[in-house]
């Protein structure tokens, strides 16, 4: 019998279960080796040689080189392995999280500075919030894309 | 013999920990957050506990996906603070309480939960900073934190993670396990982590005030309906990363008003209450109960 998986239905969000671990395997020790200040400059220095080091995917290697990580949580990255990239970057959990939304870093943050997004209309596919697939990309993404 | 006289509950975000290394504290991003925690540091120094048994996540550090273990146990002397890839937090080496904590190990396991022992493990942004939330800001080389500390990892990270019952009846395990360790020590419980959030994909962002206060009112008085709560209504309500908030049942579990998985005698004091938004991406929620 299938496991019951119901976290299926909630927009805008991949639950990391065992599925997705078993597809983004290698993406997420790739991102754990980060960890060491070594790796760190390796990588650098020369990202996709340092890639091809790693069993990984070819799609999954040119998620990290686009730094898109909506696609790498697609192939099976988690957001606390992807991380690791962002910290070789320099970058905050919260410029990771708001650029996957679309949003500007400034809009993100106000935002949060504003209560954070609701919930309404973004508890299920299908609703009308602002997480749903038909509403993407938010703030200045959307304008970047002409909609 | 020991006993547990207190839990404490808290977020645990990183950027709470770099607003602190980076003396952020009075900006006024970063005022109101801290200020909702002056009465827990003066409270820390008038209720001073022998070992805090600190309930925390790793966030893949420790544990890649080489091993993931439900729940872990730290039974080493010391601890360090973890690089998470912006380098290690300037905070002091974390001692544990090797005695205590496989004295837990061995109760807990004959209780039927299946404990990881784990003696070497760097700690990350989960365990140090509701440390530096409740003692404030400490040099790492002259000072220390104020106890020892036992470190227990929860996977909350790669589904299966183990359900707010499950939590709740591990946390009755833990006070009997520490009633029965003969030494004569105060022992205070926390849980961390939470309240709402979401780290990923179009919905990062989320926050849910009403959900959180209303859960933080279940969970300090009807933690056996808290208990309850489905997986997925911490994912819908809370945001996928809101799971967290299952380990805040572990120290609830260990009060004293709860006895064979049932509420009974009176409820524990609240001390201290605090909520804010935003930490960065997250809802902070905080609460000390106190036993009668």
């Amino acid at each position: 019998m299938a496991l019951d998986k119901p976290y299926k239905d909630v927009p805008g969000t991949i639950i990391f279960d065992a599925e997705q671990s078993r597809l983004g395997y290698w993406l997420n020790q790739f991102c754990t080796s980060l960890m060491k200040a070594e790796n760190r400059a390796r990588f650098l220095a020369d990202e996709r040689a340092y890639l091809d080091e790693w069993p990984m995917t070819e799609e999954q290697k040119l998620a990290v080189l686009a730094r898109d990580l909506n696609w790498c949580m697609a192939l099976g990255g988690n957001i606390y392995f992807l991380a690791r990239i962002g910290a070789t970057d320099g970058k905050s959990f919260q410029q990771m999280a708001g650029s996957m939304t679309g949003m500007s870093e400034e809009e993100y943050r106000n935002m949060m500075v504003a209560g954070g997004r609701s919930v309404e209309g973004n508890r299920r596919i299908g609703e009308d919030g602002d997480a749903q697939p038909h509403r993407q990309p938010q703030g200045a993404g959307s304008k970047k894309e002409g909609n | 013999m020991a006993r547990i006289t207190a839990s404490v509950y808290t977020s645990h975000v990183p950027a709470i920990g770099v607003a602190l290394d980076l003396h952020k504290t009075q900006e006024d991003y970063w005022q109101p957050l801290f200020a909702g925690y002056d009465f827990s540091k003066q409270w820390m120094k008038d209720n001073k506990p022998d070992v805090i048994f600190l309930v925390y996540n790793d966030h893949a550090t420790a544990f890649s996906l080489d091993m993931i273990p439900t729940f872990a146990i730290g039974t080493a002397a010391e601890y360090k603070p973890a690089d998470e890839g912006w380098g290690a937090r300037p905070v002091p080496v974390v001692k544990g309480h090797p005695e205590l904590a496989s004295h837990i190990a061995q109760s807990v396991i004959q209780q039927d939960f299946d404990l990881t022992i784990v003696n070497k493990m760097d700690v990350d942004h989960g365990l140090t900073v509701p440390l530096s939330l409740m003692c404030g800001e400490l040099d790492p080389v002259k000072d220390a934190w104020p106890c020892p500390v036992i470190p227990f990892a929860v996977n909350v990270v790669q589904y299966p993670v183990p359900s707010g019952q499950r939590c709740f009846a591990l946390g009755q395990a833990i006070r009997k396990a520490v009633e029965s360790f003969d030494e004569d020590i105060n022992v205070h419980i926390w849980g961390t982590g939470g309240m709402s959030h979401q780290l990923q994909g179009a919905r990062a962002g989320l926050i849910n005030r009403e959900w959180d206060n209303n859960w933080l009112d279940l969970m300090i008085n009807d933690p056996v309906a808290c208990a309850k709560v489905p997986h997925i209504d911490y994912v819908r309500e809370a945001g996928s990363e809101g799971i967290e908030l299952v380990m805040w049942l572990i120290a609830r579990g260990a009060m004293a008003d709860v006895n064979d998985g049932q509420r009974s005698g009176p409820l524990p004091q609240v001390a201290h209450r605090f909520y804010h938004v935003p930490a960065s991406n997250t809802a902070v929620g905080h609460a000390i109960l106190e036993n009668n």
